[in-house]
């Protein structure tokens, strides 16, 4: 049973897999052991990340391609859910044909990108993809009477997952059944569904390919796999992952605009989460999201105080101002590329005994 | 199109060529040289001239596109000899601009009398000064990023990409950190403000003075590469760098110092960049990095006058686009690239070995 959900790709290491299972109850158990508003929106955005990430460290961490228009999918996602909330009205049948369209461009776009520019050098498609997400992001803000423009799109989500509708009078387990928590729940099982599927994929044949590729290329290319046509496939999965994730976002939010899905400060997010996770593999985008939202919101706690301490000395008191914890997140990204490069679980693997590697 | 850039494309159609010759050696016709690129800069000007309509407003879009054109070159002319040199490609490229832009500015600063006055040689003085202190700043950077960020990858372009990129992110932050994340004035200086009318066509003095810059920055370039010792080196680098390290030469010395040539002339140009915006923000950096990026893939990348040319289209393309088609304007460069690759799928003078 496990062993099919997981695609028999298990954790390999006792310390992971008990960090996966306390983030898997952590975000399963959250609106009953976290209340409140806030830590439930932290938990949501836990698991959007999970998804983005995951997606992207199919392209990056499994097939070796480095895509700057990762966010230009997430965004497309979630625009097609908020243009058709707005256009259709709240209703279930908005979401679904939203999602429909946003996965058919993405489609789209993500197989012309990948046809166009994947057949030559890893360096060329990610300044491509870096030009084309720009692009994307003006025309996002521009075309102001169909997306909102930069004020961005507000719009409302089908009844039951409106706050105010409540499934139950009485509250359960301390917390009251309302559409918030039906949201977040539509969310986790979305995730978790999505989550397992990319594991099968990169488990599968296909994936074995894609590896092979990220390793030898010229090499696959012998044993007789089209690279560009494997290349192409892996572009276009992890932009459709990637529109889900921005759907489900949108979802939660009940809005979108260019600077929550859009901007470039996401894609670093990304990438941050990808190596810092582990690239290659896929539990490495679970622990790496629930470390960077946490950090994002505890790091700036602790620099705040650091900051504070420092008040006597103005240029350190620059540099550990809650508003720069980019650069130490910066820091942190560029010693685990030198220093581990294969991640929190790929360091953690390598300590676990190699009698899990069956 | 003006005489003085037909002129300079007389020269370096023969220089540039140098790599595309080598790809062509292997075919017949070893012999001809590749002008055709070069003559895409007229052909767009002029083919702009019936759309635009109007001879004098014309002639100001154009300078006004060499301008940003020959910003744009000094900017990428750097990454793309430091790509063709060393397969190194610098996404962190971008802070050097910023870099130097924030220079300007601290540099500018006090020296309200010089910029304050209405003659314009105090003002060049100033802005020369400007220019040097960013030059040598962004040099002295570059070569610590050299150092520390770029050198334990060589060769390895994935952790390249990611390497750079998070250098990228530091050196943006490293700057808001100096000088705050806010936006600051970078106003010209008195005597360069103003145009000159030609005709009846306005053409602004700072433009002027950007062109004279980057043609001179270009000659430069030229005689540097083509007539010098270093330059053959830099030459035979790009074309087959075991072959010059056989021969006994340190081509990772040469390297760096290109790296920090490199690094100074982003410098400079972020200077020009500032001023010609009248404003500097940390993330211009990033915002430039994509516009450079577009002109090197369609140049070719490690091609310094396949550089130049794209600079040029990309420069002329968007003042036209941005005057007759506003909103066509975002992606007229996206789309020059696009219809520039379906024709040459490596960019203009593609570098032989790859």
């Amino acid at each position: 049973m496990i062993r099919s959900l997981l695609s028999a790709d298990y954790p390999r290491s006792r310390v992971v897999a008990a960090i996966l299972v306390a983030i898997l109850v952590a975000l399963a158990l959250a609106p009953f052991l976290f209340p409140g508003a806030r830590s439930l929106a932290v938990a949501a955005k836990i698991l959007v990340f999970i998804l983005l990430v995951a997606s992207y460290d199919l392209l990056l961490g499994y097939t070796g391609i480095v895509s700057f228009a990762h966010t230009m999918f997430f965004g497309i996602g979630a625009y097609g859910v908020a243009i058709a909330s707005t256009r259709m009205g709240p209703g279930w049948d908005a979401i679904a044909i939203g999602i429909a369209f946003a996965l058919v461009l993405s489609t789209l776009l993500a197989l012309v990108i990948g046809l166009f520019s994947l057949r030559v050098k890893a360096i060329f498609f990610a300044m491509i993809t870096l030009a084309v997400a720009a692009a994307f992001q003006t025309l996002a803000s521009q075309l102001s009477e169909f997306t909102g423009g930069e004020d961005g799109l507000s719009f409302k989500v089908p009844e039951a997952l409106q706050p105010s509708f409540e499934l139950f009078e009485d509250t359960v387990l301390g917390a009251s059944i309302d559409g918030r928590l039906l949201t977040y729940y539509l969310l986790f099982s979305a995730v978790l569904a999505l989550f397992l599927l990319l594991l099968r994929i990169v488990n599968s044949p296909f994936g074995r390919v894609l590896q092979a590729i990220r390793e030898n290329d010229f090499r696959a290319e012998a044993l007789g796999y089209r690279t560009v046509v494997f290349r192409t496939m892996s572009n276009v999965l992890a932009a459709m992952f990637a529109t889900l994730a921005g759907a489900l976002l949108a979802i939660w939010l009940r809005y979108n605009g260019p600077d929550t899905t859009l901007s470039f400060e996401i894609m670093l997010d990304t990438l941050l989460i990808v190596v810092i996770g582990g690239m290659g593999t896929m539990y490495g985008a679970v622990i790496g999201s629930a470390l960077f939202v946490f950090a994002q919101s505890y790091l700036q706690d602790l620099m705040g105080w650091i900051s504070g301490s420092f008040e006597a000395v103005p240029l350190l008191a620059a540099l550990f101002s809650p508003d720069r914890w980019l650069l130490w997140l910066g820091v942190l990204f560029v010693s685990s590329v030198y220093y581990f490069p294969t991640g929190v679980v790929g360091r953690l693997r390598a300590r676990a005994p190699a009698r899990g590697l069956s | 199109m003006s005489t003085q850039s037909q002129a300079a494309a007389q020269r370096p159609a023969g220089t540039a060529e140098r790599p595309a010759a080598a790809t062509r050696s292997r075919t017949p016709r070893a012999a001809d040289v590749d002008r055709l690129p070069w003559l895409l800069v007229p052909l767009l000007a002029l083919l702009a001239l019936p759309l635009v309509g109007s001879l004098p407003s014309w002639v100001t879009l154009t300078v006004a596109g060499l301008a940003m054109g020959m910003i744009i070159f000094i900017i990428a002319s750097g990454l793309t000899l430091i790509f063709g040199l060393m397969d190194v490609l610098n996404f962190g490229h971008g802070v050097f601009i910023a870099l130097g832009a924030f220079v300007a500015v601290s540099v500018l600063g006090p020296m309200g009398a010089l910029t304050g006055s209405a003659s314009m040689a105090a003002n060049l003085v100033a802005v020369g000064a400007a220019m040097l202190a960013a030059m040598a700043v962004a040099g002295a950077i570059g070569y610590v990023f050299e150092r520390l960020i770029v050198r334990p990858v060589y060769g390895q372009h994935l952790k390249q990409i990611l390497i750079t990129m998070g250098g990228m992110i530091i050196g943006e932050e490293l700057i808001k950190v100096v000088w705050g994340p806010e936006q600051i004035p970078l106003p010209l200086p008195q005597g360069l403000r103003g145009a000159y009318i030609v005709g009846d066509a306005a053409i602004e003095k700072y433009r002027v003075i950007a062109v004279v810059v980057g043609l001179a920055v270009f000659v430069a370039m030229l005689f540097v590469l083509n007539r010098t010792k270093i330059g053959l080196l830099i030459r035979a680098g790009v074309q087959d760098r075991e072959m010059v390290e056989s021969l006994g030469y340190r081509i990772r010395r040469l390297f760096v110092g290109v790296f920090v040539a490199g690094s100074a002339l982003a410098g400079l140009g972020g200077v020009m960049w500032g001023l010609y915006q009248q404003n500097v923000i940390p993330q211009m950096g990033a915002q430039v990095n994509i516009l450079i990026f577009i002109v090197i893939i369609i140049g070719g990348l490690g091609s310094a006058g396949g550089c130049f040319v794209g600079a040029l289209l990309v420069g002329l393309m968007a003042n036209y686009t941005g005057f007759l088609a506003p909103k066509v304007a975002l992606f007229s460069n996206i789309l020059l690239m696009v219809a520039i690759l379906l024709w040459r799928p490596q960019g203009l003078y593609p570098v032989a070995k790859r």
